[in-house]
């Protein structure tokens, strides 16, 4: 991969720092009238999450990062392994537990996902924004409650728990974000 | 946006890319303000001038690049290099020096490479001068014309030494260029710190002291080390010796940058062969000295300061923008 120049850098790029991946998040020309040129740049490790502002002498240059993002399903986990295909390509790869992370409590087998790839390694995995998934356990609700105030907990068949409204019963498939982790509406098969 | 391939987003924004960087309203705004401006110097009776944007001489400023350009006669096989001014200091004296009295002048002024939220290669200076003033005088000047445009209450003052003594427990004139750079070192997340004094102190000044200083009322600051003198007058007097110049910051934004101005045309010769040194030393491209600019200050310039004040930045806390593009009707990557 080749190297960006701080006056090329714009949010999304994705480079090498300190050994690891980072997606650019901002990118500020700072420069008092008579001095020197500077560029405070904020980044996100793509390993870990953690943000970082550093500054950087204009012209500078930063490793581009060979990070790709790939349409995967989701196939099963053997215990130790996830393991994912690429829709396009149909070739497997492989994640273990703390790679997958949180994402884990959003697969059900079969899922849609997208894989991120560092080098030709997956580094994470991301659930689509919003899954359907059946709630496999929850409290019975009150009954003649149907506003959405309060809420309980409820656990979905990809293991995650997440608060539904009174009314929604075991056994029911519901949409959720991912993002947030709520609930959104209930769903048909 | 997010399903587009990156040539249909490029199609995308080629479409939209003739229309203005501000809105119409914006602009509209703008010249209303410029009105009020022109005003506020009507009313004070100084001239306003124009000097020309294109020069064969530029500043020797180290980190104040001109654009350079080139002029042909007619016919002609060579040209000659020219530059577009970073500023109308130079000409603008040579017009104190002939006698115009205090003036004043909008134009626009240009940077190399300077490209980001808060600057556009080519940008809006308004720059005055008043004869009889010192920094102090033309610093309550400004603030009144702050107030007057932006209607914000009265600038705070403090000098360059109590701001750092006070925010970051550093004398700034005193203490070693090692102590600063160790300061930077424990203070900012820095890929390399130069050994140079000023360097150290423009980015303690642009990290750890400009998102703490004027949020509410503007701040201007006064008395600068005399490795900032830049073309302000040293008063030896003090101690230590300071130069008589000063800043204004507003709400982050580094609005303006005034000067009693340096009238000993032999030391502004010296300080622009040190410039020149160090740009040598930095391999900085070097420029003609502008020898018009020091045989005007040898003939002799009235006691004056001047200051210049970047209008896009004024329009920007005037208009709330959050990008100096929002208040241009082209920013450069419409131009």
């Amino acid at each position: 991969m080749g190297v960006y120049s701080t006056n090329e850098i714009r949010g999304g790029m994705k480079v090498v720092i300190d050994g690891d991946p980072c997606i650019i998040i901002d990118n500020e020309f700072v420069k008092p009238g008579k001095g020197q040129a500077f560029n405070r740049i904020k980044t996100k490790n793509l390993k870990t999450g953690r943000v970082v502002e550093r500054t950087y002498k204009s012209g500078d240059t930063l490793e581009a990062a060979d990070v790709i993002d790939l349409e995967a399903q989701y196939l099963y986990n053997d215990g130790h392994e996830w393991h994912f295909m690429c829709r396009e390509s149909f070739e497997q790869f492989s994640m273990n537990e703390a790679a997958v992370g949180e994402t884990k409590q959003w697969l059900k087998e079969q899922a849609d996902c997208v894989l991120t790839l560092w080098n030709g390694v997956p580094l994470a995995v991301t659930a689509p924004n919003f899954v359907v998934l059946k709630i496999i356990e929850t409290d019975p609700g009150v009954r003649g409650d149907t506003s959405g105030g309060g809420g309980k907990p409820a656990k979905l068949e990809s293991g995650a728990v997440v608060r539904v409204p009174l009314f929604v019963q075991e056994g029911e498939i519901i949409k959720v974000d991912t993002r947030h982790g709520e609930y959104v509406a209930r769903a048909k098969e | 946006m997010a399903n587009m391939s990156q040539e249909q987003k490029n199609d995308h924004i080629d479409c939209l890319a003739w229309q203005p960087s501000a809105s119409i309203e914006h602009l509209k705004r703008r010249a209303k303000l410029m009105a009020i401006i022109r005003d506020f110097f009507a009313k004070r009776e100084i001239l306003e001038i124009e000097t020309p944007l294109l020069s064969h001489a530029s500043v020797t400023d180290p980190y104040v690049l001109g654009i350079p350009a080139r002029f042909q006669h007619h016919g002609a096989t060579s040209e000659t290099a020219v530059y577009l001014q970073t500023s109308p200091e130079y000409p603008m004296k040579r017009l104190l020096a002939a006698g115009s009295g205090s003036i004043y002048q909008i134009s626009k002024a240009f940077r190399q490479g300077d490209m980001g939220r808060y600057h556009n290669p080519e940008f809006t200076l308004l720059e005055w001068y008043r004869l009889g003033f010192n920094h102090l005088d033309l610093m309550n000047e400004v603030d009144a014309l702050l107030q007057t445009v932006l209607h914000c209450e009265p600038a705070d003052r403090v000098t360059y030494s109590e701001l750092f003594t006070t925010l970051l427990g550093i004398n700034p004139h005193t203490a070693s260029t090692e102590q600063l750079m160790q300061y930077v070192q424990d203070h900012i997340e820095i890929t390399t710190v130069d050994n140079d004094r000023n360097t150290c102190l423009h980015l303690l000044l642009t990290h750890c002291i400009e998102p703490r200083i004027g949020r509410h009322r503007p701040l201007c600051i006064y008395d600068f080390p005399i490795t900032q003198a830049a073309l302000a007058k040293i008063r030896d007097t003090e101690n230590p010796p300071v130069a008589s110049r000063f800043e204004v910051y507003f709400r982050g934004l580094e609005l303006a940058n005034g000067f009693h101005e340096l009238q000993d045309s032999d030391e502004q010769r010296e300080r622009f062969h040190q410039d020149i040194l160090y740009r040598v030393k930095h391999q900085i491209p070097s420029v003609p000295i502008d020898e018009h600019f020091l045989a005007a200050l040898q003939a002799g310039l009235p006691d004056c300061a001047g200051v210049a004040l970047g209008i896009d930045r004024l329009m920007m806390l005037a208009l709330h923008a959050d990008s100096i593009s929002d208040v241009m009707s082209f920013a450069f990557d419409r131009a």
